[in-house]
């Protein structure tokens, strides 16, 4: 792979708190690497305005493995960027070339709001899981693991649900800023397993209860969530969810 | 002074024995007493969902925006368990064996006892939980092979395993928090241990939203909080990763055990440049199937695929024929340091190893061709099949590599050079995970217990939720029937107003520097002055040079750093300030305890102490103990020791040859 290094012009939201007016800022930045990754491209300018006595740009980070779900940023109006399949961390600057101008602002959505610069509040994604992202089951009641047999393609499945990682880009890309990717993942996960059976109809109902009552919009099948997703979470998970939650709501009786 | 409280009886006795003699607290006392959980990884979330069920009241924090981002999220390989599904031999007693022989010797053999036999609970509690293990085609769970080990105990979900597990984990935790018993503060920092008459009664935490102090009550306190592998700058762990919680809990009392074992893992991706700001750890299950080599030859510039067969030296196969590419990871490190220092090494810094998958793709091609009967398949055919496979194993492990690298390992064999990755020392407790401070216990990375010297793959994931599950539960009431008469202690209480009064000054002091160098200056240096001197290789001059130069450093730091922005606002400068301040005491107290350990063991290799061909030396007769250091002031450390003994794994030198 050749190597390159380039100078680029960064437009970056930057918000003091969550009751502050935002507003963009430009800075060039130069002698950035195509080694480099997109957050290490951001430790250098923060390095720099540092040393210029300014403050430096707050974001969300930690793994820097695309699997924490922590990094969220909007480039160039995409949710994590250019690369599809991919969290802002795994985005690497070979993306980019000498010249290029890149717009990088949070997520935007009434439910996730904007903490400081490009960090926001995704507090509500918690508070949907604890509706009844779960199996109902304490420490110690379990059986034998081999005791319950799972067909291996809805074992493959569920895995493939399960691998979200809760960052929200769903909801960043979506117009009507629906969370319906990231719940269905959960009650997929789920559903396809037999573990998750016995609580199929309130589950359903529940988180989707919570989910509204956050602020996130309806869905109205446009894709764009799943397009952004960096962990491709399918779109038929949420005409699962649908199924779910349509049988659910016949025959649930309180 | 050291008690570490092991129960009497023989060895497979002793945690029955506990479970059914230990004290209980009813249910009625169990709503007025509360417990504080710092940290919401494996260890953590395990903890605070099993004791809310139990009716505890829980308070949780970590400092990530939710638990569920957890630096256990990243695990990647899987879990063990003996629950020999495989019928290749495994038993109770073989993991506990491996894992005190794989620990070199360092550990203590009650506890990791304990730990074999709860592993097979560990894995019935998350399958019934949701989490979706791998699975064969008969709908049965899977397993795969992991290093020092002859065995197939590792149950894995892809290479996603910490993720699946601490995703179940947290669904758990908040469940309970659904239901009232569990308060979770996330974006919070904590930054200091309250004690009162001797016990701990409380934390200080930091809300990182707005940098107001907070001070909250518990009857006891939980450290779930991780490694300190961040000391080196450079490692396989999550950014925030740390030792602060630790090491306030060190500067209060608690002794830190055996802080110089620190594992460096064999498999990572290189460091491409001086930007690098963390390293990738490409997963050792991949040592299942790759073959590691380098060329015969000393600075060979061809491309891999222009080097044949013959010219190429499988090293670990070579020196180590009985456990081959899968020798625990010290072992594994240090062979491939000993090539790329002696000018084998390959890629552009020539500190690289191939790791080279052409033959798996090969192997697992025609095994997938014979399953769907084609008898005549091309070897393009078998070669696609094999990738099927491959990717279906380690596919999200191959995707990283390639978006990092910019490389694609299904066709070219991938660089790999060691990284550190792990640290089995940390905080001294005894068999009811209670550090020397009453009251206050370490659960997971944070503790020092069941690893020795080197820990086993896919055992960290198994320690967190053995100790979360299904040790805690137990060993807390057993604490806490003896407090039930303890009401709730205000916070206005003394105690709380000086720790609070100690935070708040330690802040203030640190912005006020306004110095002229950033926080990642100071804690590049460090990360450098470790890894040169207590990384690898250690010896007596460079750990003396290092506590020289690290006293410097910190001198430096606390009269030069420069932190912008308040202390009252959302400030990840400041909170990455504190963190290396830490650091900067604790990597000192790392030389110190390598310096006085003058034997090699598991991942701490002084150079002075080796056989003949290179192995690690362990010197039983003089350090078969736990170093114990108590803080006494700054630079200022008192070893106590654990002895340490074997009953039913006898010291021998550690063979996989
Ligand atoms: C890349 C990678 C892959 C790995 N793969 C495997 C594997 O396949 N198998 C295996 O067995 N092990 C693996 N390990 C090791 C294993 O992941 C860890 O040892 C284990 O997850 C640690 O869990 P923990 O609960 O102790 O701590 P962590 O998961 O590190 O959690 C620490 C928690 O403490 C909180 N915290 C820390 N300090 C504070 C503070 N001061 N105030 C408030 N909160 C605080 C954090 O917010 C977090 O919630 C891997 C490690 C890495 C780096
Ligand atoms: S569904 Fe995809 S985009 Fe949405 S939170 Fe999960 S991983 Fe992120
Ligand atoms: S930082 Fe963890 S997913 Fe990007």
């Amino acid at each position: 792979m050749e190597h390159y290094n380039m100078n680029l012009t960064l437009k970056v939201w930057r918000q003091k708190n969550t009751d502050a007016q935002g507003h963009f800022e430009t800075y060039p930045v130069s002698g950035i690497s195509s080694e480099m990754s997109f957050l290490e491209m951001f430790d250098v300018l923060n390095e720099r305005l540092i040393n210029e006595g300014k403050e430096p740009i707050a974001f969300d980070h930690d793994c820097r493995e695309g699997i924490c779900g922590a990094c969220s940023m909007h480039i160039n109006g995409r949710a994590h960027g250019p690369w599809a399949g991919t969290t802002t961390c795994q985005l690497h600057m070979r993306a980019f070339k000498d010249g290029d101008t890149v717009t990088v602002e949070p997520w935007r959505a009434g439910s996730f709001p904007v903490v400081k610069d490009l960090t926001v509040d995704r507090g509500a994604f918690d508070r949907i899981i604890a509706a009844g992202g779960y199996v109902s089951v304490n420490t110690g009641n379990a059986q034998d693991a081999n005791n319950i047999l799972v067909a291996k393609d809805k074992a493959d499945a569920a895995f493939a649900a399960a691998a979200c990682i809760g960052c929200g880009a769903c909801v960043a890309a979506c117009k009507n800023s629906s969370a319906m990717l990231f719940v269905s993942a959960k009650v997929s996960q789920l559903a396809l397993l037999p573990q998750g059976h016995p609580e199929k109809k309130t589950r359903a109902l529940n988180m989707i209860a919570q989910m509204d009552s956050e602020g996130f919009g309806s869905c109205t099948n446009t894709g764009a969530c799943e397009a952004e997703c960096p962990k491709e979470i399918s779109l038929t998970n949420i005409a699962r969810l649908n199924r779910e939650y349509i049988v659910a709501g016949f025959s649930y009786e309180k | 002074m050291l008690n570490s409280k092991i129960p009497a009886g023989s060895l497979d006795k002793k945690w029955e024995d506990y479970k059914g003699h230990c004290k209980l607290v009813n249910p009625a006392n169990k709503r007025n007493m509360e417990v504080i959980i710092v940290g919401t990884g494996l260890a953590g979330a395990s903890a605070a969902a099993s004791l809310g069920e139990l009716g505890y009241k829980v308070k949780a924090f970590c400092f990530q925006d939710s638990p569920r981002r957890a630096h256990s999220i990243a695990a990647q390989g899987g879990i063990n368990a003996a629950k020999n599904y495989q019928n290749d031999g495994d038993s109770v007693f073989r993991l506990f064996y491996d894992t005190v022989k794989g620990g070199d010797y360092r550990a203590r053999e009650a506890n990791v006892h304990r730990l074999a036999e709860v592993s097979g609970n560990i894995i019935d509690q998350c399958v019934a939980q949701g989490v979706p293990f791998a699975r064969e085609y008969g709908g049965l769970l899977s397993n795969r092979s992991f290093g020092g080990t002859q065995v197939q105990r590792t149950f894995y979900a892809a290479g996603q395993t910490g993720q699946q597990l601490l995703l179940g984990a947290y669904s758990a935790l908040e469940r309970q928090v659904a239901l009232g018993n569990v308060t979770m503060y996330s974006r919070h920092e904590m930054l200091e241990v309250v004690t009162i008459d001797g016990k701990a009664r409380g934390i200080i935490a930091r809300d990182l939203i707005t940098g107001k102090l907070e001070r909250h009550f518990g009857h006891a306190v939980l450290l779930c909080t991780g490694g300190y592998g961040n000391v080196f700058y450079l490692s396989t762990n999550a950014m925030g990763s740390n030792v602060t919680a630790a090491w306030k809990a060190t500067r209060k009392g608690a002794y830190f055990g055996n802080p110089c074992y620190t594992q460096i893992h064999p498999t990572c991706i290189p460091v491409s440049g001086d930007h690098q700001s963390k390293l990738t750890l490409m997963s050792e299950s991949l040592r299942n199937d790759g073959r590691i080599w380098v060329p015969k030859k000393q600075n060979d510039n061809r491309k891999p695929s222009d080097i044949p067969e013959e010219e190429r030296d499988y090293y670990l196969e070579r020196r180590y024929p009985a456990f081959g590419n899968l020798v625990p990871r010290d072992v594994a490190s240090r062979a491939a340091k000993e090539r790329c220092d002696a000018g084998y090494g390959v890629g552009s810094s020539r500190q690289a190893v191939y790791l080279d998958y052409a033959a798996a793709i090969e192997r697992y091609g025609k095994i997938e061709a014979n399953k769907r009967n084609l008898h005549n398949a091309s070897s393009a055919d078998i070669t696609k099949l094999g990738k099927e496979v491959v990717a279906e194993k380690y596919g999200n492990l191959f995707d990283m590599y390639a978006k990092i690298t910019g490389e694609n390992p299904y066709e070219v064999p991938m660089r790999i050079y060691p990284a550190v990755h792990y640290t089995m020392g940390g905080l001294w407790v005894d068999y009811e995970l209670m550090t020397s401070i009453t009251g206050l216990y370490a659960l997971g990375e944070a503790n020092f217990s069941d690893h020795g010297a080197n820990r086993l793959g896919a055992s960290a994931l198994m320690q967190g939720l053995a100790d979360g599950y299904f040790v805690i539960p137990y060993t807390l009431g057993n604490y806490l029937a003896d407090d039930i008469r303890t009401k709730a202690i205000p916070t206005d209480h003394p105690a709380f107003v000086e720790a609070e009064k100690h935070v708040q000054d330690t802040i203030n002091k640190m912005m006020s520097i306004k110095g002229t160098k950033s926080v990642d200056h100071f804690h590049k240096k460090l990360g450098k002055i470790m890894w040169d001197k207590c990384g690898m290789a250690r010896n007596e001059k460079g750990l003396k040079e290092a506590i020289v130069e690290i006293q410097q450093l910190r001198e430096e730091f606390w009269k030069d750093v420069r932190i912008p922005g308040d202390a009252n606002e959302y400030n990840p400068e400041l909170e990455k300030a504190g963190r290396v301040a830490d650091f900067l005491e604790l990597g000192e107290l790392m030389c110190v305890d390598a310096l006085n350990r003058r034997e090699s063991c598991g991942g701490h290799f002084r150079e002075e102490s080796q056989t003949e061909d290179g192995e690690a030396q362990r010197d039983d007769a003089n350090f078969a103990y736990v170093a114990a250091w108590e803080y006494k002031g700054p630079s200022q450390f008192e070893l106590h020791k654990e002895p340490l003994e074997f009953v039913e794994c006898k010291p021998t030198q550690r063979s996989y040859k």
